[in-house]
């Protein structure tokens, strides 16, 4: 199972939690479970958020494959100059 | 594992060159056609009023006008984000700040609609305003928008806080109870702006049946096609964008401001408009970034190990929601590996132009606060200020103060080499102190689309659908031409119009030559493919008996057959016998663009009389993984570091009592001329980025990072007192002193 | 308003054109005569994107009137060098990469070039301030400045 780490004010809507293990695939069966645990959650994961995984920022790319070991951190999105 | 490349790393003339030197390149302003129109904007001189009445009726009937917009002309677009933008074109209700657009006119010279704003009638009921962070931000400030406070915030905050993010692990507080030292400062910085010499400019095309056409200066035509779409309520394939010549963006042209009030203005004079933003509107009504109020707390042991760092980020945006403290507050300490970190920050709005990128959005001024404090640590506790960071430095394996843990980057290299470099150990002159900072940034890849036709004769057409700012078409051409294995001038690379090619994001983060990199490769990837399937027909082979070696199709071995290399140029000549052109292309959204980091080394020399700071010696370090073309991006590296001197030194928004500009014009903005500069040394690391074949790094923003701690505390060092608020101009250098 | 006739030379070539008394050489330049070599940056003569010479001397054409070329010689960015004939201080801004966007380029060449003029060797120093008042955001001006003077170099005849 991945181990999904959300980062600090993101977690006012887990009821505190920085840290869980999800079974996942892909980043957007990710998602969408984090989303269904934690419904406070749904409405930033609607607006976009960027997931690190294993230290790779993907910005919002449903089908990227997440390992069982795979450490997941939810990041918001991020954009440039 | 060190890749041997033949075009990559040389410095060939980019393609573009000749028609910049030579005055041919069509930037923004630089297109007419016959029977256009010309259109100006009315903005308000007030930072908050509504918007009782306009009255436009004097202005339609004046001779030569052929069409007048206010706020009331655009229909409202069910995105927020896509709203707040169209409002900000064009005002609806209330004006929010000094400059906002509120009415606009096209007619058929600039002379007639200069002449009709005059007689536009806008009756105004002054609200108040706002203007610096920390009062927008308390409560009881003007409100700029109900209903858009950031979720889960308490009444300590206005209603103008529409962000709070907060990132970092472990317990500073622990790690403060274990330092020796703990240092907590407050600083300010001001906005600036993007300061590109070329004003936004457009000329727009549409008809009644929703057909549009639009060229302009931007940083991504796909981007202005999407969001003039919505606001017009037309179809986005109707409206074929054509990015012109961009004459600088650093971010402030990733967004619209005038491109769908040409339109509108169009639409209803049934005529094609010119638009061109006046250097007073682009400082009153485009760009600046957000200035911020800041408190860094970082605590140190003995030798220079930190034990805890925490920082509160409070920027303020302008005058509609906005989502970019997160930035800063992700890379205030990337450079370091801590135990107990945390940075929070608070998006604010206020009364000011709606905040634009620039350049590494968000991160110049966080880590300046924090290098701040590094430096004041390393004085106090008499350490070096390279050795203390190299003793603190992320590296690969380190889990970074924003979450993600680092892959293979470049900052002990950077840092190693700043101290090894005859800048660090030159003697010092009176009056002269030598300033340190680190600077990150991340880089990002996103969506990207590239084309690319191999012709009969042997040479490449590429089509790319990123505006091309500082010599991107070169160095794509040049990764072109490594991958398919031929000379670089077989390649031309041009930036198709939104109908010629498939969608691209902006060009911001860094990522032109990353993302569009990679699809070059990718599109040349399937070209070979295809040719090495050309050879093995011909040689009555299996495909996968041929390989793409040295620009040539060739047999795997001697097995496979006995044939001599066939070149591009040859499979070329013959394709229309062998089954038709040649072609390749490739859409997708690469990631992993790599983080990049910098250090920069600065002398500064502060005149006691005058409070004059020149800066007698620049080097900037920075790893950009792979530098494909060096030359531009020791270019990007120079121009980085000088706009964040001028940040550092000059640079700023100074906004009256009234909530007006005082400064909208270059006179009194003051960006870094060069008789303020010395030579800025530019020195490459590269440490390859994991993710990219070539190990290419995004390298356009990191430089702007660090000039502003170096620079402040080279200054801090020649005056021996400490400024807390940018820009140290002279004045305020001397009631320092 | 009626409008002045003026008569003059741009770039080698003699000139008519009819414009608004307070119609700026710039506008006549990029609107009348479809010369947009010239650029506005800034049009109060802050930014130097629009320098011209008028009888060899350098000027900022957002500040003269159109209605002044009259009986002058006028040069912009397009009368310098040509695709096939470049003069040497193009050859060497593109050499040495001394261009990101490009938009001031046309200006510092004008510049540059009037400052050649007057002082064909110049120090480095003397070159900053003499391009003090031509704007570029891009470069830090590093590169432009090593371009101005390898150019002045090559164009004394000596060895770079
Ligand atoms: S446009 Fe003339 S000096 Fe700027
Ligand atoms: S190259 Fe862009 S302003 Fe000079």
């Amino acid at each position: 199972m991945a181990r999904v780490v959300i980062f600090g004010s993101l977690r006012a809507f887990t009821d505190g939690a920085g840290e869980m293990e999800i079974e996942a695939a892909t980043t957007r069966e990710l998602l969408k479970k984090l989303a269904a645990r934690h419904p406070a959650l749904a409405e930033t994961i609607e607006a976009g958020v960027s997931l690190a995984i294993d230290g790779e920022v993907f910005k919002e790319a449903w089908f990227t494959p997440i390992g069982p070991d795979s450490e997941v951190v939810v990041i918001p999105l991020m954009v440039g100059g | 594992m060190k890749q041997e490349f033949k075009v990559l790393g040389t410095r060939p003339i980019r393609p573009d060159g000749l028609d910049k030197v030579t005055g041919k390149a069509m930037f923004g302003a630089d297109k007419s056609v016959t029977g256009m129109l010309h259109a100006r904007i009315l903005r308000s001189p007030h930072a908050h009023a509504e918007i009782v009445s306009i009255d436009t009726s004097k202005a339609e009937a004046l001779a030569g006008v052929k069409a007048v917009i206010t706020g009331d002309d655009f229909a409202d677009v069910e995105n927020r984000w896509s709203r707040y933008t169209m409002q900000n074109c064009m005002a609806q209700g209330r004006a929010l700040y000094d400059g906002h657009a509120v009415a606009a006119v096209a007619a058929v010279s600039k002379t007639i609609a200069a002449e009709a704003l005059k007689l536009i009638e806008v009756e105004y009921k002054v609200l108040s305003h706002v203007m610096d962070v920390d009062e927008a931000m308390a409560p009881g400030a003007p409100v700029l928008h109900e209903g858009v406070k950031a979720r889960k915030l308490g009444d300590d905050v206005s209603g103008n806080t529409v962000g709070y993010y907060s990132f970092g692990h472990g317990d500073p507080e622990k790690g403060f109870a274990a330092a020796d030292e703990v240092i907590e400062r407050t600083f300010k910085t001001a906005a600036v702006h993007q300061g590109y010499i070329e004003p936004h400019a457009c000329l727009a095309d549409l008809g009644s049946d929703g057909k549009g056409e639009l060229w302009c200066s931007t940083q991504g035509h796909y981007m202005v096609r999407e969001v003039c779409a919505e606001i017009l309520h037309i179809d986005a394939s109707q409206l074929r964008v054509t990015a012109s010549e961009i004459g600088g963006g650093f971010g402030g042209k990733t967004t619209v401001f005038i491109e769908p009030v040409a339109l509108k203005l169009s639409q209803k004079a049934g005529k094609p408009v010119k638009l061109v933003m006046s250097r007073e509107d682009v400082f009153r009504a485009s760009g600046p970034t957000m200035s911020a109020s800041m408190d860094v707390k970082i605590g140190m042991s003995k030798d220079g190990k930190i034990t805890g760092a925490h920082a509160k980020l409070r920027y303020q945006g302008g005058a509609f929601p906005y989502q970019m403290v997160m930035m800063g507050a992700m890379s205030a300490f990337a450079a370091y590996d801590l135990e107990h970190v945390q940075a929070e920050g608070w998006d604010v709005m206020t009364n000011r132009p709606k905040m634009i990128s620039y350049r590494a959005p968000g991160a110049p001024m966080a880590v300046y606060a924090v290098e701040s404090v590094m430096d004041e640590l390393c004085q106090k506790l008499e350490l070096d200020p390279i050795d203390t960071r190299l003793l603190n430095a992320a590296k690969e394996g380190t889990k970074s103060s924003y979450g993600p843990t680092f892959k293979a980057i470049g900052l002990v290299e950077a840092l190693e080499a700043a101290k090894a470099h005859p800048h660090y150990s030159a003697p010092l002159a009176p009056n002269t102190g030598r300033g340190v900072s680190c600077g990150f940034w991340f880089n990002f890849g996103g969506q990207v689309s590239v084309s690319m036709a191999i012709n009969a004769d042997g040479t490449v057409n590429l089509i790319e659908g990123n505006p091309d700012i500082g010599g991107s078409r070169a160095s794509i051409s040049m990764m072109a031409a490594e991958a398919l294995g031929i000379e670089f001038d077989r390649v031309r690379t041009i930036v198709g119009d939104t109908a010629s090619v498939g969608f691209s994001d902006v060009t911001d983060g860094s990522r032109v030559t990353f993302a569009v990199g990679i699809a070059t490769i990718n599109a040349a990837k399937a070209a070979i493919k295809e040719m090495c399937q050309r050879a093995a027909k011909i040689w009555e082979i299996d495909a996968e008996a041929v390989e793409w070696v040295d620009g040539a199709a060739q047999p795997t071995g001697h097995n496979a057959g006995n044939f001599p290399p066939m070149s591009l140029a040859e499979i070329a000549a013959t394709s229309g016998k062998t089954g038709g052109p040649i072609a390749g292309h490739h859409e997708g959204a690469p990631d992993k663009a790599g983080v990049s980091f910098g250090v920069h080394l600065v002398d500064v020399e502060v005149d006691p009389e005058t409070g004059f700071t020149a800066i007698k010696r620049y080097t900037a370090f920075q790893d950009v993984g792979k530098a494909i073309h060096p030359a531009y991006v020791e270019g990007q590296i120079q121009g980085g570091a000088v706009q964040g001197i001028g940040w550092a030194l000059n640079e700023e928004y100074i906004y009256g009592e009234d909530g007006r500009l005082q400064n909208a014009g270059f006179l009194d903005y003051r960006i870094p001329v060069a008789s303020d500069l010395p030579m800025i040394e530019p020195v490459i690391i590269e440490v390859p980025n994991p993710g990219h074949p070539f190990g290419v790094r995004g390298c356009g923003e990191t430089a702007i990072v660090p000039p502003l701690a170096a620079v402040a505390n080279g200054v801090a060092q020649a005056i021996g007192v400490r400024m807390f608020a940018l820009p140290m101009s002279p004045p305020k250098i001397l009631k320092a002193l | 308003m009626s409008k002045i006739h003026v008569t003059t030379n741009v770039n080698g070539d003699s000139v008519e054109f009819l414009c608004e008394p307070d119609e700026v050489l710039l506008d006549v330049l990029r609107d009348r005569l479809n010369l947009t070599g010239a650029k506005e940056g800034c049009g109060t003569g802050d930014c130097g994107a629009c320098s011209v010479t008028i009888d060899g001397r350098l000027v900022a054409s957002c500040l003269v009137l159109g209605a002044e070329a009259e009986g002058r010689v006028i040069e912009t960015v397009e009368g310098i060098g040509s695709a096939k004939d470049l003069h040497p201080l193009q050859r060497h801004l593109l050499e040495h990469a001394a261009l990101q966007c490009g938009v001031c380029t046309p200006g510092i060449i004008v510049a540059a070039k009037a400052l050649l003029a007057e002082n064909p060797d110049p120090t480095e120093e003397e070159a900053r301030y003499w391009l003090a008042g031509n704007l570029c955001r891009c470069t830090g001006y590093d590169k432009i400045i090593r371009a101005v003077l390898s150019a002045a170099t090559e164009m004394r005849g000596e060895n770079a």
